[in-house]
């Protein structure tokens, strides 16, 4: 089962399985990993899952769609490597993959 | 569905100040609160609709319009705009009057039932309420910039109330959507100066309006930054200036005394949390028979209740309705003995219904 990371941002890490098929907001949420919200449950409206990839693994996660694209505009802090985590679906490719949690879900 | 919202604010305008006189008041256009309106109907009790959004549907109209929901009882697949549509079918032979963007900020007991008042001025007199408020009401999201609380209402805004505040104000809205776009293009012929800023330089603003934008900021009028507000710095409640990173990375301050912040919408629970009722968690504890909070005749339905076993689940709520109105009906209809009757057989129920 690939392996995800969380570290939060006071570099606190988490380091839980995770399944294939599921996201990385979902990971989070049945692991107890604190920072991720969730508010709308994972349908891409509300940006409370926020995340930032780590920079290796920005090949593995690709690009947002441009619905995450929008949906990031109520995120703070928003950065080049930024993601809504509900819409990370883990493959065996995501084995190692590391996140990052912002201080605050906008 | 327009039409309903049509009613609803003619008939308050028609009463002026005086109440309301209703049955029920629900509080909350949701699946839940929709369906609410069916089961009490068939118990012929009226039912009032408020809910702080312009159009029913609760969160399957905010959050989700789009998104397929699979667990609703023989419906296979279904949107939550399609299950609101079909909510507002099957409720319309009961005649619900839908009172739309307000929310109840007063709910008092009175010598035979409950006096409400939402934050439009609109009262209501109902025998009994009904809260199938979700999560909460939606309001605008705050960004969370250290010491934001401090400007609210006086330098920070998350709604124009009045135009005049903002007249001959260095103001900053900050957001890409329509509500960014709209009070950009409303508030800049009145400020002294305007910028918007926003992450990119893309746009969930009607093209219409952010072209509009554009020439303003093409002739010379507004400014347009791309960036985002990371600090806010001012004193006392006065703000002076929000501090942006650009594009590149870079920090520089921005001179402002207003600024409008929209990142969309959360939910809250708002003024629920003052009207006297046990809650717990942020959730109103009720038995599991009749779906009543610790008041007598204020009732909880759908995924703002809790109980043992609770699932926060669309079916649930319904199931929860039909039990409510049970004990609805002996608090509306005191003296009346309640026949239980199915749809399919009862010609009292199918004339109520309108299909004999």
């Amino acid at each position: 089962m690939p392996k995800i990371t969380y570290i939060d941002h006071t570099g606190r890490e988490y380091s839980v399985e995770g399944d294939v098929g599921q996201t990385v907001m979902e990971t989070a949420i049945k692991n107890d990993v604190p920072g991720i919200v969730a508010e709308c449950g994972g349908a891409c409206s509300c940006a409370t899952c926020h995340v930032y990839v780590d920079e290796a693994w920005r090949g593995v996660t690709g690009e947002p769609s441009q619905m995450e694209e929008d949906m990031l505009d109520f995120a703070f802090d928003v950065r080049p490597e930024s993601r809504l985590s509900c819409q990370l679906r883990i493959t065996e490719d995501y084995d190692g993959l590391i996140v990052r949690i912002p201080e605050h879900q906008g | 569905m327009p039409g309903c919202m049509a009613v609803g604010q003619r008939f308050a305008k028609m009463l002026g100040d005086s109440p309301i006189q209703t049955d029920a008041v629900i509080i909350g256009a949701g699946p839940v609160g929709l369906f609410a309106v069916f089961e009490l109907g068939l118990l012929d009790i009226k039912a009032h609709v408020i809910d702080i959004l312009d159009r029913p549907g609760g969160q399957c109209a905010e959050l989700y319009p789009e998104k397929p929901i699979y667990d609703i009882p023989a419906l296979p697949i279904v949107s939550g705009q399609e299950l609101t549509h079909r909510l507002m079918e099957q409720i319309k032979p009961f005649e619900p009057v839908f009172h739309f963007s307000q929310r109840v900020d007063r709910l008092a007991r009175t010598e035979d039932g409950f006096e409400l008042e939402t934050d439009d001025g609109v009262k209501f007199r109902a025998k009994i309420v009904i809260i199938a408020a979700g999560g909460g009401s939606f309001t605008p999201k705050r960004p969370p910039l250290a010491g934001i609380e401090a400007y609210e209402g006086t330098s920070v805004f998350y709604a124009v109330r009045h135009m005049e505040d903002f007249r001959g104000r260095d103001i900053v809205i900050v957001g890409g959507g329509d509500s960014a776009l709209d009070w950009t293009l409303n508030l800049q012929p009145i400020a002294k100066s305007l910028a918007l800023i926003h992450r990119r330089d893309q746009f969930r603003a009607a093209p219409d309006s952010v072209n509009k934008m554009r020439d303003l900021v093409a002739a010379g009028r507004m400014r347009l930054v791309i960036g985002q507000v990371m600090e806010l710095i001012g004193a006392g409640a006065a703000l002076s200036a929000v501090k942006v990173r650009g594009g590149d990375g870079e920090f520089f301050e921005l001179p402002c005394d207003r600024l409008l912040p929209f990142f969309g919408l959360t939910m809250k629970l708002g003024p629920i949390a003052d009207w006297g009722l046990d809650l717990h968690e942020n959730l109103i504890p009720v038995d599991t028979e009749k779906f009543e909070t610790s008041e007598k005749g204020i009732f909880a339905i759908g995924d703002i209740n809790s109980y043992p076993g609770k699932l926060k689940l669309i079916l649930s709520g319904f199931h929860e309705a039909a039990l409510m109105a049970q004990q609805a009906h002996r608090y509306v209809y005191p003296d009346r003995r309640l026949v239980f009757q199915y749809t399919t057989s009862s010609s009292s129920l199918q004339k109520k219904l309108g299909v004999i």
